[in-house]
């Protein structure tokens, strides 16, 4: 009976809101529906509608999943600095970390589930019913740890909530061994998804060691990117109270993952040039194009300068420190990696082919449809979530309100104030 | 017969919207036989019998969608057997009758276009350089002057990558070496597409198009019967003609004698005489796939 009615309350929690509220929603659907047209496409068709072809097998989606895969880890990783410096709100930074990992990981799923011909053989991969190439591929190992780490997400976030929702105490012994697994599971998920391209020597440009050690660099210059701008978005619209301290030490953090990031990518453009060899066509694809072949050249330079501007916003002490400059700098670099985990990653691996021919890649517009399909799924997933957690976190929204009669009013109280 | 109009938006809608309840008729017309291959298993856990009622059912849907008698078979892997391949590049004028003779006795689709086997054009002063290749030439004659020809297919390794990547086990070495694909279990994720090394692996993109006078109606479970959209498929040196005893159609439409095959373990095949008595390479030895495909120099 409770739980009938926390669903309840929690159904008239995310359907109550500000105009504003009410605004992102539609807007997140009206998304939803036009992207949808075009999976529906895709589906009588086949994927043909794309500009895949047997050249770049893989392109935009499998793309969007890597980039995903890195917002996932990253966001769980903020929890390492958060216990290193004692952040006062570092179970509000857990909840809303495993969030939004939650958010991303089924996004990754969704990305694969569409990239892949037969959706409805899906079940092949289920251990059990189907069959799983495992220890062999190292698709199977991402689905497996992928898996996993959604299940301790949501494990530890269901947790905290219920508790929160309860007004028990919450056992540190039962949260804090499994908020500490989460992070080597984040490392592990990120690190996997690198290897899954990193296991193919027929593909020289994803072939090299660097490439594990720069997506970990990369997804800590991405994820906590989203988390900056939330936890300022918070900190306006709830309780939530985080200092501009440690908004600043996230931002700090940013630009050391960014230098590290930097310097590995220099290091491989070091290798790869001054050695000369013929692996380089990917890259001279990549940065300036082969021949007539210019197309992919646009998203690699807008890439590299999003990406510079922003470590020189987050380098400079004044920059970083401003408000406006530092969301500037945030957006950037999210821009930036996701440019170059959804599209400079993945088609040079493929430009120029195993043969040697070139086939010019760019998404079509139903793999645009899709992802944004898949992505406004995902922050609407978000935001639901969201106003759960700070209904319950931050408004007091607790069992008592479920038996009183005035939880009505209360709820109303709640939603208004959002 | 299909081809391609160029209808306006309003009878492009009328064509879709009549395909689709067509398509939805069809669906329900045989439902049952979809949900049976929705649930059927990998070919290499299925029984006799299973393996049996399944090719039936094939036979009976092919016949009625081509118009012509169908065979399907599993013949196995014949004891003491291991196909190896043999291509004389000093032979070869690039003329590609063996792509086209692969497209037809292997059901490839026409449209979108699916070829097995690639011929590169090269420099002679490059030698084999695949950056420098061109797979497109179009003269009037072939060969032409300062050229030389190396058709690419699957390269049947001993350490495939592709069998090794895939999530679910649908693609795996047959006893005999040819590496094979089970299209009712090939979930699509291309994922040993990005593994090849030698391009050899195809995708159906769309829906595979074969016009049915053109289609051949003897079939290998594993190899030449019609696929579907969304599966991965590839060479299998013409699996349902050398389990047969005969050569493979690209072998024998061959007109300069370029293309060589035969079993590796008889001391007394044409392969093995070439491996005695020919200096041979393999395609990207430094990534020890180890191709049972030879390339050499005959004359």
């Amino acid at each position: 009976m409770n739980f009938f009615r926390f669903v309840r309350g929690v159904f008239k929690i995310i359907t109550k809101g500000s105009s504003a509220y009410y605004a992102w929603i539609t807007f997140l659907i009206l998304l939803i529906v036009w992207g949808g047209f075009g999976y529906a496409n895709q589906l009588a068709h086949g994927l043909i509608v794309t500009h895949m072809r047997d050249s770049v097998s893989w392109g935009f989606y499998i793309g969007n999943f890597t980039f995903l895969v890195g917002v996932a880890a990253a966001s769980v990783m903020l929890v390492i600095p958060a216990y290193v410096y004692h952040w006062k709100p570092i179970k509000e930074i857990v909840i809303f970390g495993e969030l939004l990992a939650i958010c991303a990981v089924i996004m990754c799923l969704c990305f694969i589930i569409v990239d892949i011909g037969n959706p409805l053989r899906f079940w092949h991969m289920l251990p059990g019913i189907g069959i799983l190439n495992f220890p062999s591929s190292l698709l199977s190992w991402d689905f497996f740890v992928l898996n996993s780490y959604f299940i301790l997400n949501l494990i530890i976030v269901v947790y905290l909530l219920y508790c929160h929702f309860y007004k028990k105490e919450y056992k540190v012994s039962f949260v804090r061994p499994l908020v500490l697994f989460s992070i080597p599971m984040a490392i592990a998920i990120h690190t996997v998804t690198a290897f899954l391209f990193n296991a193919l020597p027929g593909r020289p440009f994803w072939n090299s060691a660097l490439l594990a050690p720069r997506f970990l660099a990369s997804a800590f210059c991405s994820g906590p990117a989203i988390l900056l701008i939330l936890f300022q978005i918070l900190r306006k619209i709830t309780k939530f109270e985080i200092k501009d301290e440690a908004i600043w030490r996230i931002a700090e953090l940013m630009v050391y993952a960014m230098f590290i990031y930097l310097f590995f990518t220099v290091a491989e453009l070091f290798k790869e040039f001054y050695s000369g060899t013929e692996n380089i066509l990917y890259w001279k694809y990549l940065l300036f194009g082969i021949g007539k072949n210019h197309e992919i050249v646009v998203y690699s330079w807008s890439s590299i300068i999003m990406g510079s501007v922003a470590f020189l916003l987050f380098l400079i002490p004044s920059t970083r420190k401003n408000f406006l400059t530092l969301n500037i700098g945030a957006v950037l670099i999210y821009g930036s990696v996701y440019i170059e985990k959804g599209i400079a990653l993945i088609v040079p691996g493929f430009t120029p082919d195993t043969l040697g021919q070139i086939y010019v890649y760019t998404p079509s517009i139903t793999e645009v449809k899709t992802a944004v399909m898949i992505f406004s799924s995902g922050f609407l997933l978000f935001t639901f979530l969201s106003k759960i957690a700070i209904a319950i976190v931050f408004e007091d929204y607790c069992i008592d309100d479920l038996s009183s009669k005035k939880r009505e009013d209360k709820l109303k109280e709640i939603t208004i104030a959002m | 017969m299909k081809k391609p109009v160029n209808y306006s938006g309003r009878r492009k809608f009328l064509k879709n919207l009549s395909l689709f309840a067509v398509g939805s008729l069809a669906l329900s017309g045989c439902g049952q036989v979809t949900m049976k291959e929705f649930l059927q298993k990998n070919f290499r856990t299925l029984s006799k019998k299973e393996k049996d009622d399944i090719i039936k059912a094939l036979e009976k849907k092919y016949t009625a969608k081509y118009g012509k008698e169908f065979h399907v078979t599993d013949e196995p892997a014949a004891d003491g057997v291991e196909f190896g391949y043999a291509l004389d590049l000093s032979r070869c004028i690039g003329c590609r009758r063996c792509v086209y003779a692969c497209v037809k006795e292997n059901n490839q689709s026409r449209d979108p276009q699916i070829q097995y086997i690639q011929v590169l054009q090269m420099e002679k002063e490059k030698g084999i350089d695949f950056a420098h290749s061109d797979v497109h030439y179009n003269p009037e004659l072939v060969p032409e002057e300062g050229y030389f020809y190396v058709p690419v297919q699957c390269q049947q390794c001993r350490n495939p990558q592709c069998t090794e990547v895939c999530p679910v086990k649908a693609t795996w070495q047959e006893p005999d070496g040819v590496v094979v694909v089970d299209y009712n279990w090939c979930i699509g994720c291309r994922y040993c597409m990005a593994a090849c090394p030698y391009g050899a692996r195809h995708f159906n993109w769309g829906e595979p198009y074969i016009p049915a006078a053109e289609i051949n109606p003897e079939t290998h479970y594993l190899g030449n019967r019609p696929r579907m959209k969304g599966v991965v498929e590839k060479c299998t040196f013409c699996i349902k003609r050398v389990r047969d005893g005969k050569y493979p159609a690209c072998v024998e439409i061959c007109p300069v004698g370029a293309r060589k095959f035969g079993n590796l373990l008889d001391p007394e095949s044409e392969i093995r005489y070439i491996l005695a008595n020919k200096r041979v390479l393999v395609l990207k030895q430094e990534l020890n796939t180890q191709p049972r495909f030879y390339y050499f120099f005959g004359v």
